[in-house]
């Protein structure tokens, strides 16, 4: 009889959410337009920017340089160079992005290259902007090849070899496979997502199914009937908590597929040129892995949710509750993302932080099952204590009829 | 059968410290009768209603209702209990049917008894209709049959009716007003709260007056109108509440 309730509230709590067009819209229609638009569209954006800036022909100023002709004259034959004259406030036409890059040449340069003699050229640019980075690496490489070229003729005119300043080479190889290195790039975001919008699938039906119900008048006809509050309440809880995974499965089938389609898609764009951060893939075990990691914690948002805003009088004194809790809730999952948090064991004991951390190892291929262990009961642990809450506020009648 | 014995309810408020909302109630009601509770806005009714209904767990006292006891097991309590008030609302998204039938399943009904009861309810009330039609889409007049047909349909042998009529229509209020009488007649156990006196006068077997909590006066109609020998009965009840 009691498990029957407990099925038939939660039934009805389907189908009643299933008719409300918002509950639809956060658990179904955002992960499923989000993950795309996000990936692909973003990433898309982001390729296409990076394509724009490499087109331009930076436009930059040589400073000084009279009396180094042939170096001047070099330099305005490059083709993917735009000299301008020079002027003496560069620094602010750099900062204000009128020019790209300077380069400053030294006096007596040329002759200087000749006798064999040290000098520094000095390059000008706006530190983080992308098309200044094209025109000074332009630049630099400019240099690198001039002076690796005076360096070959003075060896040359001794008649040493070029080992002498080139005695070995260094190579650096990835020997970590793919997965791991996108995921080490994008893995930290995969959990965020996942988590951030398991917490919003379930905000709008915990709402609805407690607040919504005190301002509609149909908790009053609820406790009319001879369902015990348990059950109501545990009815309740089990549909935001299907909001709450339905969320999340799609949040991660919708990843994973935009993921397959963006790498193409962008590959496509970037004419095969993809780096690292596009050769993300997830698997299906680490699909499955995280549903289970994501599980409890499901459960501790839903609980808390439906807690928190049983409270509620209203709908929006439910949501002036919840909008702090979703900033509190997401702080560790943005911790996550930082670069240098590890997962410990301390570290695994703390909510949200611990499952996105698991999370973002687990897509990286990394299975540490003592933590992830750890992590799945203290998880556990908090879900049952807040849904214990839940059950217990259900039961007292300050909490139901609060006027 | 109804037999509140000293129900009393206290409330902890913010600003007005304990309130007691009802002080000492007790009455009975037997089946086939309507017992009336007439009282002003705050003086008790909803929250005496309640706790016949187990909505509320009395502070003190007991009820005994439909032979069950309000605070051991109120539960089966409900079971056997309808109760309707303006402030039970129906769940908009739901049809009338699915509406009716979620109720019937939460009191245990089997599929074909449901089905049964459903029918008889639906064609007796003259609910086919809409009964496929979302609540929220329904009238007043078809909402108020929707809530009878909730009420109804474990075929409860104790009525309770918290101001049924408030911020109805004539029509829609003389549809609970049958209904009402139709329960009498049917042999419930009918109790039902009001401040319309018109009400009173056409429905009730007993009528108890509520002010502060407080049950001042109770009897029949005409006992009323001998004890304090006034006819009219708003005088009555001002003669009673302010002696």
């Amino acid at each position: 009889m009691s498990l029957r309730n407990v099925g038939i509230v939660y039934h009805k709590e389907l189908i009643d959410s299933l008719r409300d067009r918002r509950t639809v819209i956060s658990m179904i229609v955002v992960p499923l337009l989000l993950m795309p638009l996000l990936t692909i569209g973003m990433g898309a954006l982001s390729l296409t920017l990076v394509d724009e800036a490499r087109k331009e022909i930076p436009r930059v100023m040589i400073l000084g340089g009279d009396d180094s002709p042939a170096v001047v004259a070099e330099l305005e034959q490059l083709r993917d160079l735009r000299i301008v004259p020079a002027k003496p406030d560069f620094a602010e036409e750099i900062s204000n992005k009128q020019i790209r890059a300077a380069v400053e040449i030294p006096e007596g340069f040329e002759a200087k290259l000749a006798a064999g003699e040290s000098s520094a050229v000095t390059i000008y640019m706006y530190e983080g902007e992308l098309k200044s980075g094209f025109g000074a690496g332009r630049l630099q490489r400019f240099f690198r090849e001039l002076r690796d070229r005076t360096i070959r003729e003075h060896l040359d005119a001794r008649r040493l070899p070029d080992s002498l300043v080139h005695p070995f080479d260094i190579e650096e190889k990835n020997v970590a496979p793919p997965e791991k290195v996108g995921g080490a790039i994008l893995g930290g975001l995969v959990p965020y997502f996942v988590i951030l919008l398991c917490l919003t699938g379930a905000m709008y039906p915990a709402m609805d199914l407690t607040a919504g119900e005190k301002e509609r008048g149909t908790m009053e006809t609820i406790l009319c009937s001879p369902v015990s509050r348990s059950h109501l309440v545990l009815g309740k809880f089990l549909m935001v908590l299907t909001a709450s995974i339905a969320t999340a499965v799609l949040t991660i089938a919708s990843m994973a597929v935009s993921f397959g389609a963006g790498k193409k898609l962008l590959l496509g764009i970037t004419h095969g040129a993809a780096d690292a951060a596009l050769q993300i893939t997830i698997t299906g075990k680490a699909m499955v892995s995280i549903f289970f990691v994501v599980l409890p914690l499901a459960v501790f948002f839903s609980a808390a949710l439906l807690a928190l805003s049983l409270f509620a009088k209203s709908f929006k004194e439910a949501q002036s509750y919840i909008s702090p809790l979703m900033i509190i809730a997401v702080l560790p999952a943005v911790a996550a993302l930082l670069p240098g948090v590890e997962l410990n064991s301390t570290l695994a004991l703390v909510p949200v932080l611990n499952t996105s951390l698991v999370s973002k190892e687990i897509i990286t291929g990394t299975y540490n099952w003592d933590l992830i262990a750890l992590i799945f009961l203290s998880s556990s642990v908090y879900a049952v204590v807040a849904l214990a809450i839940a059950v217990k506020l259900f039961q007292r009648e300050d909490v139901l009829f609060r006027t | 059968m109804i037999e509140a014995h000293h129900l009393v309810k206290r409330f902890r408020d913010k600003k007005r410290g304990t309130v007691c909302a009802v002080n000492g109630v007790s009455f009975s009601c037997r089946p086939g009768e309507i017992y009336g509770l007439l009282g002003a806005n705050g003086a008790g009714k909803t929250t005496t209603l309640r706790m016949l209904a187990t909505i509320l767990a009395p502070s003190e006292g007991t009820a005994i209702v439909a032979g069950y006891d309000v605070v051991k097991d109120p539960q089966i309590v409900r079971s056997r209990v309808g109760f309707l008030s303006t402030a039970t609302a129906l769940y908009g998204r739901l049809s009338a049917q699915e509406m009716v039938e979620y109720f019937g399943r939460l009191h245990g009904l089997d599929e074909s008894t449901l089905r049964r009861r459903i029918d008889e309810i639906f064609s007796r009330l003259e609910m086919n209709d809409f009964r496929d039609r979302r609540c929220d889409k329904l009238s007043t007049g078809m909402k108020q049959k929707v809530s009878i047909a909730r009420t109804l349909v474990h075929d409860p042998s104790v009525m309770i009716f918290d101001e049924p009529t408030v911020g109805l229509d004539v029509m829609a209020a003389r549809t609970i007003v049958g209904f009402i009488r139709e329960c009498r007649n049917n042999g419930k156990t009918v109790v039902f709260s009001t401040h319309v006196m018109s009400e009173v006068e056409k429905l009730c077997d007993h009528i108890g007056i509520i002010h502060d909590g407080k049950l001042l006066a109770e009897g029949s109609l005409p006992d009323l109108r001998s004890r304090y020998g006034i006819q009219d009965l708003e005088n009555l009840f001002v003669k009673v509440v302010e002696p």
